[in-house]
């Protein structure tokens, strides 16, 4: 059973984490991350050809992170392949002993590594939330019976600040209706209206983990603000990391602070440091999560 | 309309130096090629004019009323016999379609002139865009007359993705987020959100694409 999914029955404040498979075959990098960030997550995030950038696939990374003991969540993007393929996927998944599975929609290639690549979208989120179901109902899409059901902890992103938040709103609601049973979340910007619209979503019966992202350099709030749609750091907080005088350690500070204030709003966090690890750790430890 | 752009020149001549051909016959269409400004009689007029600068021989130019239609073409063909004879080569300047008809017209080598791009809605004179994919299965009834797995850059069906912000499409930053579009215009029209929809059925859209109408009136479809 997944630890994850117990945590967050049992109203746990659960933390998670993320990794990026390796672009080559050495793992040891993203090895050594799990490593350090395992003893303070329930779960980490093993990413999916991230940015649309080629890497070792989730399915087999997230295998190596059991193998070293911890806990992954799976993620599946809709962009590299059909419904054949992320149907076998998720069978894989399940005879690999992996049980938590985040479904996005993907980044699109042309913003990746190989901008001439075809993005498949066969399928979109909301369609491979409803075939994750009945994989674990024990079918297939066509509502073939499989040999031996699925046994998915099926989660969906959200992005709880989206504007306009009517649109955002419904598209999440649709994922629970599709069997989204957690979301994890876009990064935190504004606590309040993020903890107003989380809220909606917790009462229509899903579980939020909020993500709380590191803004640990101007540089990192400049790619965000002109690289990244879907995610803008607000003046006042831009402002905030760029005049300190360690942005580093500003960004610690308020990443802690979104961490406690996001404490009993939420049904807990998922961290992203941004390659530094020991910014998680002293997130973690400084918001007494340990 | 099925709009084209202008191919590479330098691929022209390359496909031309391939079977050292140096007499050259131009076909134009007089339908979406001329719209789209790619293939006309000024485009062909232009290129003949560009071939006799690189040091080909143009035998002749031809632009018939739609080249992709197998009838028309060969009639426009035989007309100018004399001229297709002389030449070594025929260059294509229409969609892909108009190509391959010339190709099956001739019994000559047929290169295209232009790249084919995509079905276009004409917007204002020389401005188009796409907004439809001839999928076969068509969901305008259920987005408001806006097409998602046209204009989304993904293709969803249910979005918007997790991309969008500010009502902005993530890929194309400059325009709305189709999803958005398409929930507004229902509101506006009081008409009901439709719940998920379900996958697509892309058997709709197998390839080679093909249609006789004959058949059904014979009764065989």
């Amino acid at each position: 059973m997944s630890k994850l999914a117990d945590a967050l029955n049992l109203g746990e404040f659960v933390i998670t984490g993320e990794v990026g498979p390796p672009h080559g075959t050495d793992l040891s990098a993203m090895l050594a991350s799990v490593e350090r960030l395992a003893p303070y997550c329930h779960a980490i995030n093993v990413t999916d050809n991230q940015g649309a950038t080629l890497h070792v696939s989730s399915l087999a990374a997230s295998r190596a992170v059991l193998d070293v003991g911890s806990e992954p969540i799976l993620q599946q993007t809709c962009r590299d392949r059909n419904r054949l393929a992320l149907q076998s996927d998720l069978l894989a998944a399940s005879t690999l002993g992996l049980e938590n599975v985040l479904i996005v929609t993907g980044d699109d290639p042309r913003c990746g590594d190989h901008p001439k690549a075809k993005g498949v979208f066969d399928i979109d989120s909301t369609q491979l939330l409803a075939v994750a179901s009945g994989l674990n109902d024990g079918v297939d899409m066509n509502g073939t019976p499989i040999d031996g059901s699925t046994n998915l902890f099926i989660g969906a992103a959200a992005f709880p600040e989206a504007e306009p938040w009517d649109v955002a709103r419904e598209r999440a609601l649709q994922k629970i209706a599709a069997g989204a049973v957690f979301f994890q979340t876009q990064a935190v910007m504004d606590v309040d209206v993020f903890t107003e619209h989380a809220t909606e979503l917790r009462e229509a019966g899903a579980k939020v983990i909020a993500g709380v992202l590191l803004l640990k350099s101007p540089r990192v709030i400049r790619f965000i603000n002109e690289r990244l749609a879907g995610l803008m750091v607000p003046e006042a907080i831009a402002r905030r990391i760029e005049d300190a005088v360690d942005p580093l350690e500003e960004a610690i500070v308020l990443a802690t602070e979104q961490v406690e204030s996001l404490r009993g709003a939420v049904d807990g966090v998922h961290i992203m440091p941004l390659g530094n690890d020991e910014a998680f750790v002293r997130v973690v430890e400084g918001a007494g999560l340990v | 309309m099925i709009i084209t752009k202008p191919r590479d020149w330098a691929r022209i001549r390359a496909n031309l130096e391939s079977i050292s051909a140096r007499r050259v016959f131009l076909v134009g269409c007089g339908q979406c090629a001329t719209v789209a400004k790619t293939g006309g009689e000024r485009e062909l007029i232009e290129a003949a004019a560009r071939l006799e600068e690189d040091g080909y021989a143009v035998t002749g130019w031809a632009v018939g009323e739609v080249a992709c239609h197998l009838g028309g073409t060969k009639l426009e063909a035989r007309k100018r016999v004399g001229e297709i004879e002389a030449a070594d080569a025929l260059v294509v300047l229409s969609c892909g379609a108009g190509v391959q008809t010339v190709a099956d017209s001739v019994d000559k080598p047929v290169f295209p002139g232009l790249e084919s791009a995509f079905l276009g809605n004409v917007i204002r004179a020389g401005i188009f865009e796409e907004r439809c994919q001839t999928c076969g299965e068509c969901v305008l009834d259920l987005s408001a007359g806006i097409c998602p797995v046209t204009t989304c850059p993904k293709g969803l069906l249910n979005g918007p993705c997790g991309g969008m912000w500010d009502g902005k499409c993530e890929v194309l930053a400059d325009r709305e987020c189709t999803h958005v579009r398409i929930r507004r215009r229902l509101a506006k029209q009081g008409r009901p959100v439709p719940g998920a929809v379900p996958p697509k059925d892309y058997s709709a859209k197998l390839k080679p694409g093909a249609l006789d109408l004959r058949e059904k009136a014979r009764g065989h479809a």
